[in-house]
């Protein structure tokens, strides 16, 4: 039993068949790549995972408990985070005041009315704040603009930011895409880190293969809305059906 | 101090200062000079000042924070203002029940209005406030007489029960025999100070809704709904519910607009309908743009601002702006005074119109940007210079 | 039944109003993607035109009659106006007589002019900003714009008649056959609705059969796009801009023998246009026309003395509860399509 279970899903928008008889098991602790071409069902997939769509078939399971209909925030509750192709932060506030909104939300839960403390002597979420951020190597631009900082390190931020709720399923929407080579490196390296010292399931969903490969135990090819096959990162170079459908000559 | 940081403590210091020094600060010209019309330290309008500034505080909590842009906000003031005056009605005129009601009812109007906008963002939420706002005003003036005294207003009759009023009752607004309409006098040379209950009464009520105002800005409840008005996807992936918080936000800033009317029906035991229009959800929101939405002191300047100048500008008429500019040749004394003319007086809505314009397109933190500009511009010149004046008053958000 | 015909009737004049400005809010919302709160001010603008040139028409100097006397004996002071002079009394007054029909002829540049001039000069920088920002930027402008024709016009409503033709009223009851007086109907609220019909078709067709139009149309479905096939599409945008402002005006110059204008009816109408926009779905146009006409029937169905001594007050709720009730069910509204402005 993996950790994430993902039974019979299908999907349908009009005429189009999105997703069909998707099964996908995700060992705990590990890393799993979802790749395939465009329009394979990527993006669909990930969807239902986070609770924005409901399948028409099918039943997706987090540690035994189904997260179909749940809200987003209460998905995230359950330990699943989420980190987008563009990165999702909060442009307008600083970094260390990004950094305590999850570190609040993991203490206090989706809601709690304190109005009158002041947020910086909450020491406990400083701190946490801090070390998160030091972790991922930010602690120097604890005071920047969010909105002000480079997409690498927006990445960056938006990843510590999930790292904070220590969740237990982490899912990446194409991390690197719109980067360039150097941040791309970067953001390899630091989810390398995180794997290597935290106890974590990161599903990444991924078009450049260099990340893919660098980074996955496990990788599903999806093709109009199917798993066309799951392997190992070395099988899946040599499979000849996944160089048919998907990798072409691009692999060669 | 207060529980607050240094930088914060010192504004709301300031605050306090211009609060309580009102009456001398606004009364800079002596009485019978030729400037005496531009004091604006008669207690009527401090009180309006004071008043307005604490509705506007209560909807920059909301606009300010959360980004939702509430055009309804008018009604809570209305139900504040009924809710003292049936306090008047049915107990005495002592104004402490009733601005506790007024809060009480505001706040479970607003739960109720709120529940509901909330459900949509953007414009959604804006034309639903608007709707209700609306709603509110048409039925006060024509379905809900009975409790609304309809177009006449509502107002204290001597048939009324007012069950604890006694004999030594006083028969005016008051807080425990303390009567709002009484005043004190400072005569100084030429200068002639008011020092009145009411005014102080409203300025305690002003330092204690700022202090609380800054509170909010600075707690983690304030950071989420900073939050929201930055990304409500991040802010929903981050496990937090974005609800729950925009609507606390909005019962907050109703709460305020609700003590904000009720302090206006204490001042001046009257409450009509008209103080629900929308002109008036309009007014507020003019107000905290025009001082700094989001910051902690713009709202007050806001309100501040546009208070005096509606009663100091609309005061000044054609022979006072000849006698400005008697010095210019006659023939442009004519022409400037012609070219002037349509923006003072009752005009004043068009300046106040095109000075909103203005700021929302070159200025949109406000007065408080403005503020923070100028002292940038002093700053960079005489680099040995201290900013200690013009920091304490343009503190933004963050 | 004949009470129910008459409440149609009743609802058309004012829905044909909600639905040319509603009309004109939506081709700027759909093509401009601008929260116009200053549309009504232009409905406003359109009101005083028809004033204005009524006024200019009824430019008159002043004899002495020596055949006349006032009640002292003394040689009465006769007012003539130019027009007459000119052109005899018969054909003189008969212009004067049509001064609110005429003034959209007046009406159709003033109002190009100033739609041109509020896009280039002010709403133009707004695109990229926050639907809020522009609220409250028009909302400034709306302001300033009641301000000033406050300021030329004065604070009271001024009574601009209709030509002495539409000034009775039609026995539509008899036409129906119902008893005579069943059905008074004036025949201006009959010119009006046919002349919004007429408008509402001619933008429509505009929209439907120019290049022009679908140019427009496409830019409303897909700007980017558009933008990419090398068509200037901003430039159609400020023509798309005029011509809403235009047909505000122009509903507001027939408006004004219904209402007298005052220089505050443009905030009474955008209230109560923004609800029949949102109501409308956001961005759909025959949404807006629909949903005008819809609310200005049930506005008047709800003011029937049956109605409000069931549910009193009814008559002043009745929009504003079908918004909240439409916004919380069917947040598109009628025929809106998904997503358009939330957030």
């Amino acid at each position: 039993m993996g950790i994430l279970e993902v039974k019979d899903v299908g999907k349908r928008f009009g005429g189009l068949q999105a997703l069909g008889d998707v099964n996908l098991s995700v060992a705990e602790n590990s890393c799993h790549a979802i790749i395939g071409p465009n329009g394979a069902g990527k993006s669909t997939l990930l969807n239902v995972l986070v609770g924005k769509l409901t399948p028409d078939t099918g039943s997706v399971m987090f540690d035994g408990q189904s997260v179909l209909g749940l809200s987003a925030h209460k998905i995230n509750q359950m330990g699943i985070s989420r980190v987008f192709q563009t990165p999702e932060i909060f442009g307008a506030l600083s970094v260390l005041e990004n950094m305590m909104i999850p570190c609040f939300a993991k203490r206090d839960g989706s809601f709690r009315m304190h109005a009158i403390e002041n947020m910086m002597r909450e020491k406990d979420i400083v701190d946490w704040a801090d070390r998160i951020l030091a972790d991922v190597n930010m602690a120097d631009k604890r005071h920047m603009h969010a909105a002000s900082m480079s997409r690498g390190d927006k990445r960056r931020l938006e990843i510590a930011m999930c790292l904070a709720q220590e969740p237990r399923l982490l899912l990446l929407d194409e991390p690197t895409a719109g980067m360039a080579r150097a941040d791309t490196n970067n953001t390899i390296d630091l989810l390398k880190q995180i794997k290597s010292e935290r106890d974590i399931t990161i599903v990444i969903i991924e078009h450049d293969m260099h990340v893919v490969f660098s980074l996955a135990e496990r990788i599903t090819v999806l093709a109009q809305g199917s798993p066309l096959v799951e392997d190992t990162p070395e099988n899946i170079k040599g499979h000849p059906k996944v160089r048919e459908a998907y990798l072409g000559e691009a692999a060669a | 101090m207060l529980g607050l940081n240094r930088k914060d403590f010192l504004l709301f210091l300031v605050v306090t200062f211009l609060a309580l020094f009102a009456p001398i600060l606004l009364n800079p010209f002596p009485v019978g000079s030729a400037m005496a019309q531009f004091n604006a330290g008669y207690p009527d309008l401090m009180q309006r000042f004071v008043i307005f500034g604490i509705f506007a505080i209560g909807f920059n909590i909301l606009f300010g924070l959360t980004g939702y842009l509430s055009f309804g906000h008018a009604a809570f003031l209305g139900v504040g203002s009924y809710s003292v005056v049936w306090m008047y009605k049915l107990l005495d005129y002592n104004i402490l029940p009733g601005l506790f009601l007024a809060i009480v009812v505001s706040a479970v109007f607003a739960l109720l209005i709120g529940f509901i906008s909330l459900r949509r963002s953007g414009i959604y939420f804006s034309i639903l406030t608007l709707a209700f706002a609306q709603m509110s005003f048409s039925l006060a003036y024509s379905v809900l007489t009975p409790i609304t005294n309809g177009e006449t207003g509502l107002q204290v009759y001597t048939s009324d029960p007012q069950i604890l009023m006694s004999g030594f009752s006083p028969s005016s607004p008051h807080l425990f025999g303390l009567v709002m309409n009484d005043s004190s006098y400072l005569k100084f040379g030429g200068w002639e100070f008011t020092f009145n209950n009411g005014y102080y009464l409203c300025a305690v009520v002003l330092m204690v809704a700022f202090y609380l105002s800054i509170r909010i800005f600075r707690s983690p409840f304030g950071l989420m709904l900073r939050a929201v008005k930055s990304n409500q996807t991040r802010l929903n992936y981050t496990g937090l519910n974005p609800r729950p918080y925009t609507l606390a936000a909005f019962v907050i800033s109703g709460m305020y607009a609700g003590l904000a009317g009720g302090l206006m029906a204490a001042m001046d035991p009257l409450a009509g309908a008209e103080r629900m229009q929308w002109t008036a959800s309009g007014e507020v929101v003019l107000m905290t743009i025009l001082g700094g939405a989001g910051t902690l002191i713009g709202p007050i300047l806001g309100a501040g601002f546009i208070k005096y100048f509606e009663n100091i500008f609309s005061k000044i008429n054609d022979s006072i702006l000849h006698s400005w500019f008697a010095f210019l040749p006659d023939g442009l004394e004519d022409a400037v005074v012609f070219i002037i003319h349509p923006f003072i007086g009752k005009g004043w809505h068009l300046t106040l119109g095109i000075l909103f314009v203005l700021v929302v397109v070159f200025l949109p933190g406000g007065l408080v940007e403005g503020g923070q500009r100028i002292a940038r511009l002093f700053r960079r010149k005489p680099a040995d210079k201290t900013d200690n004046d013009t920091s304490a008053k343009t503190d933004p958000a963050e | 039944m004949d009470a129910i015909i008459l409440q149609i009737l009743n609802g058309l004049d004012k829905g044909s109003a909600y639905a040319l400005i509603a009309l004109g809010l939506t081709l700027i919302f759909g093509t401009l993607g601008v929260v116009n709160f200053a549309h009504g001010a232009l409905f406003m603008i359109g009101a005083f035109c028809a004033v204005t040139l009524s006024r200019i028409l009824n430019f008159s100097f002043e004899t002495i009659d020596p055949g006349k006397t006032d009640f002292l004996g003394n040689p009465a002071t006769v007012e003539t106006a130019y027009l007459e002079h000119w052109f005899g009394p018969e054909v003189g007054g008969a212009i004067i007589d049509w001064s609110v029909p005429l003034a959209i002829l007046f009406s159709i540049p003033v109002m190009l002019v100033v739609g041109f001039v509020m896009e280039r000069g002010l709403i133009k920088h707004f695109y990229k900003r926050e639907h809020a920002d522009q609220i409250l930027v028009t909302f400034g402008l709306a302001i300033v714009l009641q301000e000033i024709i406050k300021y030329f016009y004065g604070a009271n409503p001024i009574p601009t008649p209709a030509p002495d033709a539409f000034r009775g009223s039609l026995d539509f009851g008899v036409l129906l056959g119902f008893d005579p007086n069943a059905i008074i109907y004036p025949y201006w609220r009959l010119v009006y609705f046919l002349f919004a019909a007429v408008i509402i078709g001619a933008v429509f067709a505009f929209l439907r059969f120019t290049t022009f139009g679908m140019v427009v149309r496409a830019g409303m479905a897909d700007r980017e796009t558009v933008g990419l096939l090398g068509i200037n599409i901003d430039k159609r945008f400020t023509i798309m801009f005029g011509i809403a402002a235009a047909v505000a005006g122009m509903a507001g110059v027939m408006y004004a023998p219904i209402n007298s204008p005052n220089y505050h009816m443009g905030m009474d109408f955008l209230v109560l246009s923004f609800v029949v926009v949102v109501v409308g779905g956001m961005g759909s146009l025959p949404g807006a026309v629909l949903a005008g006409f819809l609310l200005g029937i049930l506005e008047s169905f709800a003011s029937m003395n049956e109605v409000k001594s069931i549910l009193p007050g009814i008559d002043q709720i009745i929009i504003y509860l079908v918004a909240i009730i439409i916004l919380l069910t069917r947040p598109r509204g009628l025929m809106g399509r998904k997503g358009v402005m939330e957030g």
